[in-house]
């Protein structure tokens, strides 16, 4: 077996419905997991960015990337590993507002973890945490047995440390 | 001047000079019909009996033609009928249209009457895809439909248009697609690679040329006879490069793959320089890849950057349209003869002459077989004809032993492998090439896939061929079962009916052969007929093809018997 390694998978696209159907199909077809997904605009007008972190060899990933760039409606496709990126994911934690004033631990855990109180309400609050996934995954071991009302992670966020010259290659085309 | 909706969809058909289309309607495509019916001087509706058949028959248009394939279907059932034509053009590269009706845009989603989500479902298995649901987008869509399906690497297209926008009226101004910012169909030529790849052919002791549809697709016959011929290195097809080169030319040394000529598989690893030319080294033609070719030098020319080094590691990849990579190609190379090496695939020719070929074309035994149809054929039609094979023993056969003298004669459904293509495909490849004989040949199962695709003919008058290899099995399912599953005849004996009474419902003259001495005559007979013709041939139960390269096995491991 080849070697896995997490990819986080930076796609420029036009902004056209179908084209999340049309990119996941490629991970399916291969049966592949998607570990995490995110689409947002890019510093581009009018031109959205997928980042996608899966789990495969470099082998895989490198067919993967051209099979992805082929695809009509994607302008370039990119594959960066861990160390070339920075990253970032949030989480949210809504916890009940009496175990916030009856458990006094609580409210070191959240000082430790810098993490954010977004908001507090009689009922429940709101804590948001950005961050490595082992950050905010430690503060959801921490809180967990205060009982979670609710908790959401996002996709990996990403930007690349070498310049990622997608102007060049709209130019070009 | 407004027009509706569905006149600008005809509209646009007539500016990509579309005059003839496959079709079947339906309820979400009846304003598209009804427009039509003002059209029909311009341009020819098929009515085929199953959508599947459209398809096909598109495909089989486009391969005989070089143009773009229409097809027209109805939503729901409709759309879902093209499903299996869709794949097999896009992994047979074959350039294809389709346009389906979809429930009115304030339906969409609430499972309507015949609604179903075809853009989802044919996402992994077209180029592109789009629904359009306002008129005014129909002109830029559809000709951006046929810009994406033509150039590059051809492919289906998919455009589902909600009934509203068929009604709705729009202005109409068409403007041909030249350029998508998100699409590079012809990647830009690397002059290193040129060099590097003429600089590997021109010390090379014992090159060898594999070639695929590529050459047709990018029209680059005689650019790449041109490269042989200067270069004198031998060269064999894949089953869809099959006619890019005469098949009598004397650097021609045969088939590749599972089913194909002894020589060249097993000379594959004895080459030094493996020159891939428009392929994209399928399984059906490597074999075992940890066994493929492993002592020598790759060259890939290829136009799909996806394609390179996917399934096998190459040295230097020329990316490119062949029309153009050839050219630079042809200028660099040293003019050499390879005579001792092209001996070689005479040698190994020789050997499968002797243990296959020969028995195959000129049998001893009793009952007629595949391969001295395909023969009687070529001495028939002196390998002028458009041959439309199915899928399974008798494709194989047919590939293997038909002569063609023009590129453009082979057609047949080969990445996908889908029975049921030939019969549809063969009327398409009429139409596409009106003055050509075309004949289909097809098993008794592929055939009893789309046969209700004989109506199309008789409505038609199509004059197509039909031979249909009866052996009352699934043949190569049964080959198989026999080779590897210990002779276990799960599910394909086949009872079959009387096919010339079908035929004959058809009105379609036909003859069902099964004695040797009656089948030479009436093949001339069949193709001496101005009209669509039907021809059962009774052939052996039980016969297999060879050789043959077992699965998980090297392309050297091929066995004659």
């Amino acid at each position: 077996m080849e070697k896995k390694e997490n990819y986080t998978v930076s796609i420029y696209t036009e902004n056209n419905i179908g084209l999340l159907n049309r990119i996941s199909a490629i991970f399916l077809k291969r049966h592949i997991n998607i570990d995490t997904i995110n689409s947002s605009p890019s510093e581009l007008d009018q031109i959205y960015r997928f980042v996608i972190v899966v789990k495969v060899s470099e082998k895989d990933i490198k067919k993967i990337i051209t099979q992805i760039e082929k695809q009509i409606e994607v302008i370039a496709a990119f594959f960066h590993t861990d160390k070339e990126t920075i990253f970032q994911e949030s989480a949210l934690y809504k916890v009940k507002s009496k175990s916030l004033f009856e458990e006094r631990h609580i409210q070191n855990i959240i000082k430790n973890s810098h993490a954010k109180i977004v908001t507090v309400s009689p009922e429940f609050f709101v804590i948001e945490k950005t961050g490595f996934r082992e950050e905010t995954e430690k503060l959801y071991k921490d809180l967990a047995p205060y009982g979670l009302l609710q908790f959401v992670r996002s996709g990996r966020i990403s930007v690349t440390k070498e310049p990622l010259n997608i102007t060049e290659i709209l130019n070009e085309k | 001047m407004k027009i509706s909706g569905s006149e600008a969809i005809i509209k646009c058909l007539l500016e990509e000079n579309v005059d003839l289309i496959y079709g079947y309607p339906g309820g979400a495509i009846m304003p598209f019909y009804d427009s039509l019916y003002n059209f029909q001087d311009k341009i020819n509706h098929v009515l085929v009996r199953h959508e599947q058949g459209a398809t096909h028959a598109a495909q089989g248009y486009s391969r005989s033609s070089g143009k773009v394939g229409v097809v027209i279907a109805t939503s729901g059932p409709g759309a879902t009928n093209l499903v299996t034509g869709i794949a097999d053009a896009q992994i047979d590269s074959t350039p294809m249209v389709c346009i389906t009706g979809q429930v009115a845009s304030n339906l969409l989603g609430s499972d309507a009457f015949q609604e179903t989500d075809i853009i989802g479902i044919t996402t992994p298995i077209t180029k592109w895809n789009y629904q359009i649901t306002k008129a005014s987008e129909i002109s830029t869509i559809l000709s951006k439909a046929f810009y994406i399906a033509r150039s590059g690497r051809p492919g289906p297209v998919l455009i589902d248009i909600t009934k509203d926008a068929q009604f709705e009226m729009t202005e109409f101004l068409y403007k041909k697609h030249k350029k998508l910012r998100s699409y590079n169909p012809k990647p830009e030529i690397s002059d290193n690679s040129i060099t590097d790849a003429c600089a590997l052919i021109n010390k090379a002791k014992k090159p060898f040329i594999l070639f695929g549809q590529g050459v047709i697709l990018a029209n680059a016959e005689e650019e790449f006879k041109k490269l042989i011929e200067k270069t004198g290195i031998p060269s064999a097809w894949t089953i869809l490069g099959l006619s890019a080169l005469a098949t009598d030319h004397p650097l021609n040394v045969g088939m590749l793959g599972m089913h194909g000529n002894y020589g060249p598989n097993v000379l594959t690893n004895e080459c030094d320089l493996l020159i891939a030319v428009g392929m994209r080294f399928d399984d059906r033609v490597t074999g075992n890849l940890n066994y493929y070719a492993k002592q020598a030098k790759i060259i890939h020319l290829e136009i799909d950057p996806a394609e390179i080094n996917k399934n096998v590691k190459v040295d230097v990849a020329v990316l490119g349209d062949l029309k153009n990579t050839l050219p630079k190609i042809i200028e660099k190379v040293e003019e050499k003869k390879y005579e001792k090496w092209l001996e070689k695939f005479r040698e190994l020719n020789q050997i499968e002459y002797d243990k296959v070929i020969k028995d195959d074309l000129f049998p001893k035994k009793e009952k007629i077989t595949m391969g001295e149809v395909i023969h009687q054929i070529n001495i028939a039609t002196k390998g002028n004809a458009i041959i439309v094979t199915d899928v399974g023993q008798h494709q194989m056969v047919a590939c293997r032993y038909a002569k063609f003298n023009e590129s453009k004669s082979n057609i047949t459904s080969g990445g996908l492998g889908t029975m049921g293509f030939a019969l549809p495909a063969a009327i398409g490849a009429k139409m596409g090439a009106p003055k050509r004989e075309v004949i289909a040949v097809i098993g008794d199962g592929g055939f009893q896939m789309t046969i209700q695709e004989l109506g199309t003919i008789f409505q038609t008058g199509v004059p197509v061929k039909i031979v249909v290899l009866n052996n009352d099995f699934l043949g190569m399912v049964r080959q198989w079962q026999q080779l590897f599953f210990d002779k276990r005849y799960s599910s394909t004996e086949m009872v079959n009916p009387d096919f010339v009474a079908i035929a004959n419902g058809y009105q379609i003259e036909s003859e069902r052969i099964s004695k040797r001495e009656d089948l030479k005559k009436n093949i001339q007979k069949m193709i001496d007929s101005p009209n669509p013709f039907f021809m059962e041939v009774v052939v052996g139960k039980e016969d297999n093809v060879f050789p043959m390269i077992p699965t998980g096995e090297s392309v050297s491991n091929m066995r004659l018997s």
